[in-house]
């Protein structure tokens, strides 16, 4: 059960635009985080990564956009692919410029810069000139209407569902071929959250956006995606459609709060843990 | 009115000659203007790197001191301008290629002392090179006065004034409208997210310590013009501690406003009670003033609000 397990992806390996082998991730040199990580986005997929708390989910993403260095993390074993080249030692820019760009976790926007600004931070490694510029905003709004009543408003004082829409819109700027989404839906109304997803699929339908989506909400996320895979303790436990996943009793039980058979005694939580132990 | 009150309201009752009130108040608010000059430096570098800069009064000193020895070698003024920006970009590019990149994610304590090591080279380094004696910097802004309305007014000071607008102008403009300017935004505001749209932060502080060296260059110029270059010029720009603390770290706005403040309140405590105890109070009314405002106002008059949202 320790080591990883050999994933095909949701098409095969022959068309992943993304794929990550096996990678180990240790932090300030001593703390090991993720222990063989393997993963595969195909192009045009919508990819989920489940898991509690603590996980790996957001170390998955940041070794992937690179965003780690910042943080002292190292990747130090295995390999990161993107479109076939090997990424690992890129600047988070040079990713950017490539087509990879990650929606952090907590939604980031700029608090102190307008909506506007904020979006054309977004498309700070574009050299197409303005006017290309100007028309991605006008996209981004039409995506996201909410937004543009609220162009001019700092950042910092919109509402948390439209921060959330605000950092995805700064990272559509970008033209990304693929986007890392990291709990898009932290701290929001339900609601809220479907709206998003909803702009999201449209995203990958209409612009061609890959997804990797980090996400606690493990009912929404494998509503909208196609494949998933979970990641407990640094290490992916299982992988699979994410019908089959959503179907999966022990999934069902542990992560999506419906309970198999009807437990009614305590004496059944020792059942509960000896299943979790198979998963870890 | 008792004598008491004659020593307490002395800061204003020089207004009884509302003439040298005046002048006065224009020759504090134009000193002030020049510790804006120096503090802006600080708040710049400060807001993109949250690094307090503690070489930037010597940057004022080296830029001077470039200029005026280019000068001195007889090479034309603004060739020598020129000369002296391409110098501070350099040092810019020098300091972010040694210094910051080697210092990502310190406590901020051991950023303040390599700036504090890069302030003492700095300025031995500047005298080796130019020697250490008082040089005249002759940029060629005319000597003397003119007096409207009976008020003695320098021009020098007035052109300090004038190019200090300009430059905030300018900065303002740079900030508010240009792609670059609003990528130093983005990152005072969250390091972590501009990395992650693609903004790489060591262009960004070359870029940031560049436009403080140049900063530095006209506050130096404009002092230099006024009391010719030499080391106390690094001393004088101390005098932009103050006006951060009084302003606000993070604040252009509270760099300009606190510069003012103190300028006036220096000029005007020094006229009205300097008298009464023998002058020099222009020398440390600055840190008390400072001191009252650590008390009651720590984030400074600008400070960056903090938005929270609830």
């Amino acid at each position: 059960m320790s080591e990883a397990p050999v994933t095909n992806g949701a098409n095969g390996a022959a068309q992943a635009l993304l794929s990550v082998n096996n990678i180990e991730v240790i932090y300030d040199h001593v703390i090991l985080v993720l222990k063989g990580v393997s993963l595969e986005v195909p192009r045009g997929g919508i990819v989920a990564l489940l898991g509690a708390n603590g996980a790996g989910k957001t170390t998955t993403l940041k070794s992937i956009s690179n965003l780690l260095g910042a943080e002292r993390g190292d990747v130090t074993k295995g390999s990161i692919l993107y479109d076939g080249i090997p990424v690992q030692s890129l600047d988070p820019n040079d990713l950017v410029r490539r087509g990879v760009i990650q929606v952090m976790e907590g939604r980031h926007c700029f608090p102190h810069l307008t909506v506007d600004e904020n979006l054309l931070t977004g498309a700070y490694t574009r050299r197409d000139g303005g006017a290309a510029i100007r028309d991605s905003v006008d996209k981004v709004y039409e995506y996201f209407p909410r937004l543009k009543e609220r162009r001019s408003a700092l950042a910092g004082y919109i509402s948390g569902g439209e921060q959330q829409m605000c950092a995805i819109g700064r990272a559509l700027m970008s033209n990304p071929s693929t986007m890392l989404l990291d709990e898009p839906s932290m701290g929001l109304a339900p609601q809220l959250v479907e709206e998003i997803f909803e702009i999201v699929k449209r995203l990958n339908q209409q612009e061609g956006v890959s997804i990797l989506l980090a996400e606690q909400n493990t009912n929404m996320a494998l509503r909208y995606a196609d494949y998933g895979y979970i990641l407990e303790s640094g290490r992916v436990v299982m992988d699979g459609e994410a019908k089959d996943l959503a179907e999966n009793e022990d999934v069902k039980e542990f992560y999506l709060g419906v309970a198999g058979e009807s437990r009614k005694s305590f004496r059944d939580v020792k059942h509960y843990k000896r299943r979790k132990r198979w998963l870890a | 009115m008792g004598e008491f009150w004659e020593f307490v309201l002395a800061p204003v009752l020089i207004f009884e000659s509302w003439q040298f009130g005046m002048e006065v108040v224009i020759s504090g608010l134009l000193a002030g203007v020049m510790y804006s000059l120096v503090a802006l430096g600080f708040v710049l570098i400060y807001k993109a790197s949250g690094m307090f800069n503690f070489a930037q009064g010597v940057l004022v000193l080296f830029a001077a001191l470039n200029l005026a020895g280019f000068i001195g070698l007889g090479i034309p003024i603004p060739l020598a301008i020129l000369l002296t920006i391409g110098i501070m970009i350099l040092f810019a590019v020098v300091v972010e290629y040694l210094i910051l990149r080697h210092l990502v994610n310190q406590e901020q304590i051991i950023l303040f002392m390599a700036t504090i090591g890069l302030a003492f080279f700095l300025s031995a380094f500047g005298e080796t090179i130019w020697g250490s004696d008082v040089k005249k910097l002759d940029i060629g802004i005319p000597q003397g006065r003119f007096e409207p309305f009976g008020i003695q007014i320098q021009y020098l000071e007035l052109t300090a004034g004038a190019v200090a607008a300009a430059l905030v102008t300018g900065l303002a403009i740079f900030f508010n409208k240009t792609k670059i300017g609003r990528a130093l935004r983005a990152v005072a505001d969250d390091h972590q997210a501009a990395l992650s749209v693609g903004i790489n932060l060591r262009t960004i502080w070359i870029i940031v310590w560049a436009v403080s060296g140049i900063v530095a260059l006209v506050a130096g110029t404009m002092w230099g013009a006024k009391s010719g270059v030499q080391f106390s010029l690094s001393e004088i720009a101390l005098k932009a501690l103050p006006v951060l603390i009084l302003g606000g770290f993070e604040s252009i706005p509270g760099a300009i406003i606190g510069g003012l403040i103190i300028g006036l309140g220096e000029k005007l405590a020094e006229v009205g009670w300097g008298p009464y105890v023998g002058g020099a109070i222009e020398d440390w009314f600055a840190y008390i003033l400072a001191m009252v405002f650590l008390v009651f106002r720590p984030q400074g008059l600008f400070g960056e609000k903090i938005i929270e949202r609830v």
